[in-house]
């Protein structure tokens, strides 16, 4: 049987794994500590110094994000001194760079924000301070505002180890730290493929969606699950509306296959042909003068006609069908069975073959 | 000589035939320059080749050889004049210019110049009058050496002189014991790392030697950053088989395979000597495949870091090794279950891989009866600030910080009072006379809230602002912080900009308790040590030099006379002669008067530069450094008058 550690949480006896830290164990018995450089899909770094609670012990206050549990341990998470080293913390960002809710993008939908209400913060303890870093706006689909930017790391890690594309780091020291990309450039100038992930784990606005901008307030849309229609992966994207309007792409299955939250430029950012006046909404047939507006069962009628014409006249081996990756495995299936059992041929390929 | 060292006995062979040049051959004359970046900083290249070139000249049997720094940094460049049968004589601030005196008076003529001499060093009983002995300097009274025994006593860049001083004897030792029992002898004799944390080092080898993984490493921290800190420099430039031969007998105590010494860019010196101290070691078989015979392999790589502060701190530093930028991660897990490259890695500084030898050649008793029962053995320190003599010591743990202040470092310069001493870098505390008595230990400093850190020792005198002293260190930490961490990043941010309005008198009444809970909370919550030590400085000050911070913040008033916003000069009317000095210094022409008539100070025009204060003649002593003190409005003063 494997070895079982046991501790206490605020006096509640806890029995758990080793190798767990005290953030889980916490969690696994319901006493919530609040975080902000943690993400369940990154390592942990310990960095904002936020989830900081009281081992009994220990000289300092520990992390309880990358703090494994021991035996015997006797930990508590919310006492006067870790409340008053939490809140000095959350002071000390929000007096760092620009925190504006007002005008902010992620109102209602930041980290930070939910802190500082959640520990009863009324003023700032500290002169707000601007970076002196300009928004980068170098490109159609992210915005980085380095005030809005708490250093979290969220958004290296997440480049770094979900997508691998080591794009982002920390830059300069002490105040003038920054997240920045090789050399310091725009995104638009550097290795970044837009994939989006560094917005989806920003906990405040420092990373936002460009296109969404203005377009609606977190509280204002509604979330529709659908599957990708780009590639036959089949992310999972949900599809933030305001008004009937696709205003953001985002992707909120953390765990759920296949993406778990993982999305790339194209799911992402790619939507923009929804509302699009040029996309196309009814079928159309063509006849001497160009195009013309058909409904569903005409369009098709045609089709099955003409179909049945060339293979009356030429056999059934004169078509053949070429479908796409595009589509879900269901959709291909469904596709070769048309080929096979109604057309009869076997005259069917995909062109992800090619 | 020996191509390759295959057993001890070669090592006995060696030392042998070599010669180190302290022993003079008869008719002979050796002279040793001290060739550290302090010697050379002083002129000693140039000491050295006059050297050269006089003896050349004089056509004598005459050998000029390199040596390290003998600690005596405020004595450069400083020179040893070895003749056959006569007690070895140190000069001091000997430059090219005085060369050709000593070579013709001295090694010509058999008469020690006295303009230079600075000690002898007796052999058999033949002693020279008039001259002291090493012993009878206060400053080398008192000194334990143990780790720096050699500098000053070998060419740092021939292995065969440190061979010859019983060098790489330790290792051979070493190697015929069980891993364990190496082990066994370093934690008995209460070795504590040098770099600052004072971890019990036999007690983290046998953490690296029981963690699991494959292969192991060590790395020696060589990566000095404290300001005015330069202990493991000169260890380096001085003795560097001292600490390689440190590393490898580490190694075979925790199994490991590889070594990585993480030294600095800016210390060219040490790098090169490094360098080739690891090359000379390679070829005669002390570092690489089965050294002194045995199925033991070890090899040394180095790393330059990039001048980032917190690279000191083992996890950045570890990182930095991989490639990463620097940045420390949390502890644990420690690198002895999880270090370089995930694999048990063993790291400790310099000074504490310059013990291991001298421990295993004389056994733990020997070195846990030296120093105190919490702190054993020697530690040495860089006296720097307002000290006479500034450089390089090596005390016995407990040693009183008074006797290194004043027996060992002369007092304070200018007969000035002493006002205070860190200890421990841009992280220590400030500890205030009271504390004189103190011993130096790591449980004394850090009760009295400072560290041991490194081993730096900044002393200040009566003319100091502790508030502008503690800004002082902030603005160090505060942008050597890597910008992990909120506490560190934000918050030494904060206490900075505190301490800044304070200094300039617009410091507010809550600020006391402000920089107390802001300090306070950093200690608490900050990831690494950095951080955690950095809010020091401003706790100690808080402790010890309210009254001086209260001052500025309530009265406006700087009682040291430093911070230029609350500080303004005058003229004494009754004291000043009239004789013109500071009128014609002062660079913006603010002082006004007809000669043999007291001057004036045009405040309105004023920069506060503090000429003034330094030209007046001492026999009239007429401007004043005025703080604090209510004042008429300053007025602009007519230069028709």
């Amino acid at each position: 049987m494997a070895k079982t550690i046991s501790l206490t949480i605020n006096g509640k006896r806890i029995t758990t794994v080793p190798g767990t830290t005290i953030l889980m164990a916490a969690r696994q018995v319901g006493i919530r500590i609040p975080t902000l450089c943690y993400h369940p899909r990154l390592s942990a770094t310990g960095s904002c110094r936020v989830c900081m609670v009281e081992v009994r012990g220990r000289p300092t206050l520990m992390p309880s994000c990358t703090t494994t549990v021991e035996d015997g341990m006797e930990v508590v998470t919310a006492n006067d001194r870790v409340l008053e080293a939490r809140r000095l913390i959350v002071q000390l960002l929000l007096a760092s760079g620009n925190h504006n809710c007002l005008t902010c993008q992620s109102n209602g939908a930041c980290e930070l924000q939910k802190l500082a209400y959640d520990l009863g913060i009324e003023a700032l303890a500290f002169p707000a301070r601007s970076s002196g870093y300009p928004r980068d706006d170098s490109n159609a689909m992210i915005e980085r505002d380095p005030d809005k930017c708490i250093l979290c790391s969220r958004c290296v890690r997440a480049c770094q180890e979900v997508q691998v594309n080591e794009v982002l780091d920390f830059g300069y020291r002490g105040r003038r730290s920054k997240i920045v990309t090789a050399w310091d450039l725009p995104y638009a100038e550097s290795d970044c493929v837009f994939c989006g992930e560094c917005v989806s784990v920003c906990p405040t606005g420092a990373l936002t969606e460009k296109q969404a901008k203005f377009q609606g307030r977190p509280w204002e849309l509604k979330k529709v699950r659908t599957t990708c229609p780009y590639c036959g992966t089949g992310c999972q994207l949900d599809l933030n509306v305001r008004d009937g309007r696709v205003v953001k792409v985002t992707s909120d299955t953390l765990h759920g296959p296949p993406n778990y939250g993982s999305l790339c430029v194209k799911g992402r950012f790619g939507y923009d042909f929804i509302h699009h006046p040029d996309r196309l909404t009814a079928p159309l047939v063509r006849h001497k003068e160009g195009f013309r507006k058909a409904s569903w069962d005409e369009a098709l009628d045609l089709v099955a006609s003409r179909f049945s014409q060339i293979k009356q006249s030429y056999g059934a081996d004169a078509l053949a069908g070429l479908s796409s990756a595009r589509c879900t495995n269901e959709e291909n299936y469904l596709f070769q069975k048309l080929m096979r059992t109604a057309i009869g041929t076997n005259n069917i390929d995909h062109c992800a073959r090619l | 000589m020996i191509k390759k060292i295959t057993t001890p006995d070669d090592l006995i062979r060696i030392k042998k035939q070599t010669r180190t040049f302290e022993k003079v051959p008869e008719k002979g004359v050796h002279v040793a320059v001290g060739m550290n970046t302090c010697g050379m900083a002083s002129g000693a290249k140039e000491t050295m080749a006059a050297f050269r070139e006089s003896l050349a000249y004089y056509d004598l049997d005459a050998k000029v050889f390199r040596t390290g720094c003998a600690g005596m940094c405020f004595y450069e460049p400083l020179v040893d004049v070895f003749l056959p049968g006569q007690p070895r004589i140190t000069y001091k601030g000997l430059s090219c210019d005085g060369v050709s005196r000593v070579v013709e008076d001295h090694i010509l003529g058999g008469q020690v110049v006295e303009n230079w001499v600075l000690a002898q060093t007796v052999v058999g009983d033949k002693r020279l009058p008039g001259i002291p002995t090493y012993d009878e300097i206060p400053y080398c009274r008192g000194q334990h050496k143990i780790v720096l025994a050699r500098c000053g006593h070998i060419d740092p860049e021939d292995i065969y002189q440190y061979i010859a001083m019983d060098g790489y004897a330790a290792s051979a030792k070493a190697l015929e014991m069980d891993p364990e029992q190496v082990i066994d002898t370093i934690r008995r004799s209460g070795l504590r790392g040098r770099g600052g944390a004072g971890f019990p080092t036999g007690l983290k080898w046998q953490f690296v030697r029981e963690a699991k993984g494959h292969p192991k490493y060590i790395i020696c921290n060589a990566d000095e950053g404290d300001p005015g800190a330069f202990m493991d420099r000169s260890i380096l430039e001085g003795d560097p088989h001292a600490v390689l031969e440190g590393m490898l007998i580490a190694a075979y105590a925790v199994g490991a395979t590889r070594g990585y010494i993480y030294v600095r860019a800016e210390y060219p010196l040490a790098v090169e000597r490094l360098r080739k101290a690891i090359q000379q070691a390679c070829d005669l078989g002390l570092l690489g495949p089965n050294i002194f015979g045995s199925d033991f392999s070890f090899d040394i790589r180095l790393k330059l870091g990039a001048g980032a502060f917190v690279c000191g701190e083992e996890t950045a530093l570890i990182a930095s090794i991989e490639g990463k930028r620097g940045m420390p991660h949390p502890r644990p897990p420690f690198p002895a279950q999880n270090g370089l490259w995930g694999k048990p890695t063993n790291i400790n500084n310099v000074e504490t891989y310059a013990n291991v030898a001298p421990i295993i050649s004389n056994g733990a008793e020997w070195y846990a009866a030296i120093g105190t029962p919490d702190s054993r053995g020697t530690k040495v320190f860089c006296v720097t600030g307002k000290i006479k003599h500034s450089g390089l010591i090596e005390v016995p743990m407990g040693t009183s910080l008074r006797k290194i202040v004043y027996d060992i470092g002369g007092g304070i310069t200018a007969g000035r009072a002493f006002k205070a001493v860190q200890t421990g870098g841009p992280s220590g505390g400030v500890l205030p006379e009271a504390l004189l008595d103190l011993g130096v230990g790591y449980k004394e400093l850090a009760e009295a809230g400072s560290i041991m850190g490194s081993g730096g020792m900044v002393v200040m005198d009566e003319n100091t602002c502790m508030a502008d002293v503690a800004r002082y260190f902030l603005s160090f930490t505060r942008s050597e912080s890597c910008g992990k961490c909120t506490p560190c990043r934000e918050g030494l941010t904060r206490l900075y900009e505190i301490l800044d309005r304070i200094c300039k008198g617009n410091g507010h009444a809550d600020d006391l308790d402000r920089l107390e809970s802001l300090a306070t909370t950093i200690k608490d919550t900050a990831l690494c040590g950095l951080g955690l030590s950095a809010p020091n400085p401003v706790l100690t000050v808080l402790k010890y030099f309210r009254e001086e911070i209260e001052a500025h913040i309530f009265e406006q008033r700087c009682p040291a006379g430093v911070c230029p916003d609350l500080v303004w000069y005058r003229i004494n009317a009754d004291r000043c002669s009239g004789c013109g000095q500071c009128r014609r210094a002062c660079p913006v022409e603010a002082i006004v008067g007809r000669p043999k008539v007291p001057h004036e100070i045009d405040r309105m025009k004023c920069v506060k530069c503090g000429t003034c204060l330094e030209v007046c003649p001492p026999r009239f002593h007429a401007v004043e450094c005025v703080s604090g003190q209510v004042a008429d409005e300053p007025q602009a003063v007519s230069s028709e008058r």
